[in-house]
This record gives C-alpha cells, structure tokens and sequence, in this order.
C-alpha cells in the first residue's frame, strides 16, 4: 500500500505531528464515552437524547464539587458523578415514558428543553467561568512516547477508554443481556412477548448510557475545562461521531469517534484554514460514500 | 362444562385509526388445536396480537385460565403461559440460533429445555452457531417453534406458520406441530393453506371482517366445502 518514499516520510510527520495524534486519541476516547450511550439508547428507544452533552457537562461539575470543593478523593468523585449519571437517566427514562409512543420530534425536542434545564443549572451552581479538576496526583507527570514527553493523564484517559470499549463490546456481543439487546433493537414488540420486560431493559440501557456520558464529563475535565457550552459542543461532536460510525453500533461509536478526535486534532493542526468545516467535510464523506455510516446496517 | 382455556368474548380492537375486530367471540379448550380461517387482512393477526397483549383491546374480555387478560402487558401475558409463533417468524436475524432460544427460555422446570428442543428439532442444532438471517425459511420457522417451545406455554398461537414456505418445508412444519399435538398441544392456528389448518385442527373458525362467522368442529367443516368456498374464496 505505501510506496517506499511515503514509507521514508512517515517518520518524519510522526514526529512532528505526534502530540497531536496523541491529542486526537485522547478525545476520541472521550467522546466515545458520550457517543456509545449515545447510540445505544438511539438503537434501543428511538430516542436521539439531545441531554447527553448537558449530563456530561454535570458529571464533571459533580466531580468537581467532591474532589476540588469538597476535597475527597478521585475515586469518591467518580463514584458519585457516575452514580449522578445514572440517576438522571432514570428520571429521563420516567421523563419520556408519558411520551413513549409520540414522534421522534416530540422526544427529542423534550430532551432538547431537558439540555437548557440542566446547563441553566450548572451556571447556577456553579457559575460561567472555566472550572477544572486537577488530576489524580499520580498521573501528574509526562511519559516518553516515541521519544516525546506527553502528559501521563492523557495516556489514561486513553487506555480507560479503550477497555470501556472492549467491555461495552463484549458485554453487548457475548452475554444473555446484550443478547437481550440486540434483539429488542430489532424487534422490541417480539422481545416482550418472549416475556422479557423491554421497559426495564430500556431504563437499564439509559441509566448505563448516561452514566457513561458523566464519567466522561469527569475523566475529561482535567482536559477540556467545565464551563457553559462545553455541552453543547461536545453533544453536537458525539452526533457527528454516531451518524459517522452508524446509529446503534459500537464499533461505529468507536471509530467515529477515533476519526473525529483525529479531524478535530490534527486534522485541524495540518490544515488550520479547514478548521470550522472540517468537521462536517468529514461528516459529508462519510455519508457519501456510506450513507448508513461506516458500520450502520439501516 | 369447565371454563375453556382461552375464552374471548365481545372482542372488540384496532389501531389508531381502524378498527378491526368488532365482536369476537372465541374459545380454545384445554388439549384443543382451532384453525382460524379468514382472507387477508380480516384481522386475523389482529386478534392473536390482542390475545398476546401486542394491540390493546377497546372493548370485551380475554380469559385465559380464568384469568383476565386484557391490561396486561405482552411480557406479563408471556409468562403467564401464552406463547406466540407470529407471521413472518419475527426471529432474531442478527442474534445465533442458540441466543434466538436461550433469549426464549424463560422457566427451568418445563417439559421444554434447550436440548429437548434441539433433540427435536437437530437442524436447530446442526445451525446453532448460525445467525437467524443465514437460516432458510423452513428453518427460520421450526426456530419460532423452538423459541416458543421453550415458554413452555399452555397454549401457542401459531400465525400462518407456512406462509411462504416451500412444500417440503410445509409438511415438515405440519409434521412438527402435529407431533406437538400427540402431546396434548392447545392451540390457536390462524392458517391459510386449508389442508394444513384440516389435518392439524379438532375445531374450525371462520373469520370475515373482524367477526367469526363460522365454527365448526374439522369433520363437520371437511364435509362441508360450500362453506369453506363461501367464506374463504377457495374450491
Ligand atoms: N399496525 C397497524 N396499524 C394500522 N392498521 C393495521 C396494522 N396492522 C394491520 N392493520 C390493518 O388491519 C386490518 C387487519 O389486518 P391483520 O393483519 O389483522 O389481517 P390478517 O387477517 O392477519 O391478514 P393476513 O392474512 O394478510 O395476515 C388490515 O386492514 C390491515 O391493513
Ligand atoms: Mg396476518
């Protein structure tokens, strides 16, 4: 496939452009964190749930209420902002249930006025200036990568998304319950009249896509900084991630997100100008050439 | 004379709309195959999605072991001991033979585990690593059979299990339901193919536009081919 003088050049745009790989990556881990819940709970409900970016937004302002205000451990900040992720997916899934059988624009404009609530009250507590969560002491350091110093938290960002990655697939490829899952995306009326309660599977599938959304919210705060509009941006970016990977697929959530955290990097590091259309310039590839996205099946 | 298993009375359903049925009256006893015949789009589908909690009822009633049915939801009806081989199969085209069954098995204790059903039906278990869409169509249907062998149900709702199937197909389909019935099999079977529903039911009902029109017991209907051709269209 390359030709030797490609071949020869690599290591030279390696080594230039590393950091920002490296960089890509990290946020590619982190909007997975938000696309997989995402697009699972698309698959699964048929509700696209425009309160994702705005949970995440929260689970790493609770984060930061325990660790930086309260002055408890990672782990405690974690805990609680995951646990606060799945509760508001809960009361999302009590939410909609009176709405269950409307249109998808019902549901989504529902879950829109959601996402206004929830940022409105993250200003309220805790105000529109930049707040971040330091983090964990030992990961306060660079490692040597390739030759390069790059920041160890950002490694582990990485490497926790990565094996979110193969759990969440393997739970939902290889177990009773993901079987349960992949059959109710297909067929939720035939699932129930197997005796199996699709409700409850559909709250479970909420509260965990929601839990992932703020776990991703803390473990990129240290990174990204927690103010008014990160949810938005960050929403919007894990949309693109899933119409690009296709809707309800994982390893579509997987890559998507790889190659929008790589356009987003340095795509945008090579080519500065493409900047504000790059992103959806690789939106509109995709879809061109596959209109389902890279992994869809519809 | 003791209640019928299943026992429907006034049935009246439909959707957003339309509605289908408007007074259906029906009743299955314990042990009992009934054919329920009709044309297209008279709502026979209608009416065993009502049975099995899948349309809500507006009106009459659903007993099923003396129970009443109507408000309860599909899940509830299914463990109950209702189970449904719906047209079209409905498998699970992305999910193994093996998970398709598994998903279905819900009770241990019942005459039906996963491999009593696989001793019944090998192919089943010749294909059990295959996803549902590799299957043939006969093979797809004994698969809906299997899965609503293992509810281990008191009464399964067959509709139009050859639909679409080639004759081999057909008869082996036939072969296993009648096989079914040799044990004491109770059950709704909405069918088309005449010869089949004959050589499998004890009862025969007749559907037109939402209402049963006809009911007879098979020896009566068989003898009686003006009513089959002036309900059903057929010769
Ligand atoms: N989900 C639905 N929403 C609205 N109308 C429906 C729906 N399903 C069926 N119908 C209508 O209800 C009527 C009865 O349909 P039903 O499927 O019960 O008939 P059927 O007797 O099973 O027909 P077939 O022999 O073709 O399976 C038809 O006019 C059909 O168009
Ligand atoms: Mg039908």
């Amino acid at each position: 496939m390359t030709t030797p003088a490609v071949g020869a050049a690599l290591p030279g745009f390696l080594n230039e452009n590393l950091v920002s790989i490296l960089n890509g990556l990290a946020v590619g881990m982190l909007l997975f964190t938000m696309a997989v819940g995402l697009s699972l709970i698309f698959g699964l409900m048929d509700v696209l749930n425009l309160a994702h970016g705005a949970i995440f937004l929260l689970g790493g302002y609770v984060a930061y209420q325990v660790i930086v205000k309260e002055g408890q451990s990672w782990l405690v900040g974690v805990a609680v902002a995951v646990a606060f992720g799945a509760v508001a997916g809960l009361a999302l899934g009590g939410i909609l249930r009176p709405i269950r059988h409307r249109g998808h624009l019902d549901q989504a404009l529902l879950t829109f006025g959601l996402a206004f609530v929830l940022a409105d009250l993250a200003t309220i507590f805790w105000g529109s200036d930049f707040q971040s969560i330091p983090s964990p002491v030992f990961l306060q350091r660079s490692v040597e990568v390739l030759g390069q110093f790059y920041p160890a938290y950002r490694l582990a960002v990485m490497g926790v998304g990565f094996a979110l990655a193969v759990v969440v697939y393997l739970v939902v490829e290889r177990t009773q319950v993901g079987a349960v899952l992949r059959a109710a995306v297909e067929d939720r009326a035939m699932v129930s009249a197997l005796g199996i309660n699709v409700g409850r599977v559909m709250l479970a599938v909420l509260a965990l896509g929601t839990a992932l959304a703020a776990f991703g919210g803390v473990i990129g705060a240290p990174i990204l900084s927690l103010s008014p509009g990160v949810d938005a941006e960050v929403l919007i970016l894990a949309l693109i991630v899933i119409v690009i990977g296709g809707l309800g697929s994982i390893p579509g959530a997987f890559v998507g997100a790889i190659v929008i955290g790589q356009v987003q990097s340095l795509g945008i590091a090579l080519v500065p100008q493409a900047a504000p259309f790059a992103l959806f310039g690789a939106m509109v590839i995709v879809l061109a050439v596959r209109p389902e996205g890279l992994f869809g099946s519809r | 004379m003791i209640e019928p298993l299943l026992d429907i009375h006034g049935l009246r359903a439909g959707y957003r709309r339309s509605v289908v049925l408007q007074r259906v009256d029906l009743a299955v006893q314990e042990g009992q195959v009934v054919a329920l015949l009709g044309r297209n789009g008279v709502g026979k589908t209608t009416l065993v999605h009502a049975i099995m909690g899948l349309v809500q009822p507006s009106a009459g009633s659903i007993r099923f072991g003396g129970q009443e049915l109507s408000g309860r939801t599909p899940d509830q009806i299914s463990r109950g001991g209702i189970a449904l081989v719906p047209q079209g199969r409905r498998i699970f085209s992305r999910l193994s033979v093996e998970e398709n069954l598994r998903l279905a098995h819900r009770s241990r204790d019942g005459r039906h585990d996963l491999d009593s059903v696989y001793e019944l039906l090998p192919r089943l278990y010749e294909r059990r690593r295959h996803r549902g869409r590799q299957l043939s169509g006969g093979e797809q249907q004994m698969l809906a059979i299997g899965r609503a062998l293992l509810a281990n149900a008191r009464l399964v709702l067959f509709d139009e299990p050859s639909e679409g199937l080639a004759p081999k197909a057909v008869d082996q389909i036939a072969g296993l339901i009648a096989g079914l019935r040799e044990h004491g099999l109770s059950a709704l079977l909405v069918e088309q193919n005449l010869h089949v529903a004959l050589s499998l039911a004890d009862a025969v009902t007749v559907m037109t536009k939402g209402e049963i029109v006809y009911r007879a017991t098979a020896d009566v209907f068989r003898a009686d081919p003006e009513t089959a051709r002036a309900f059903l269209g057929v010769g």
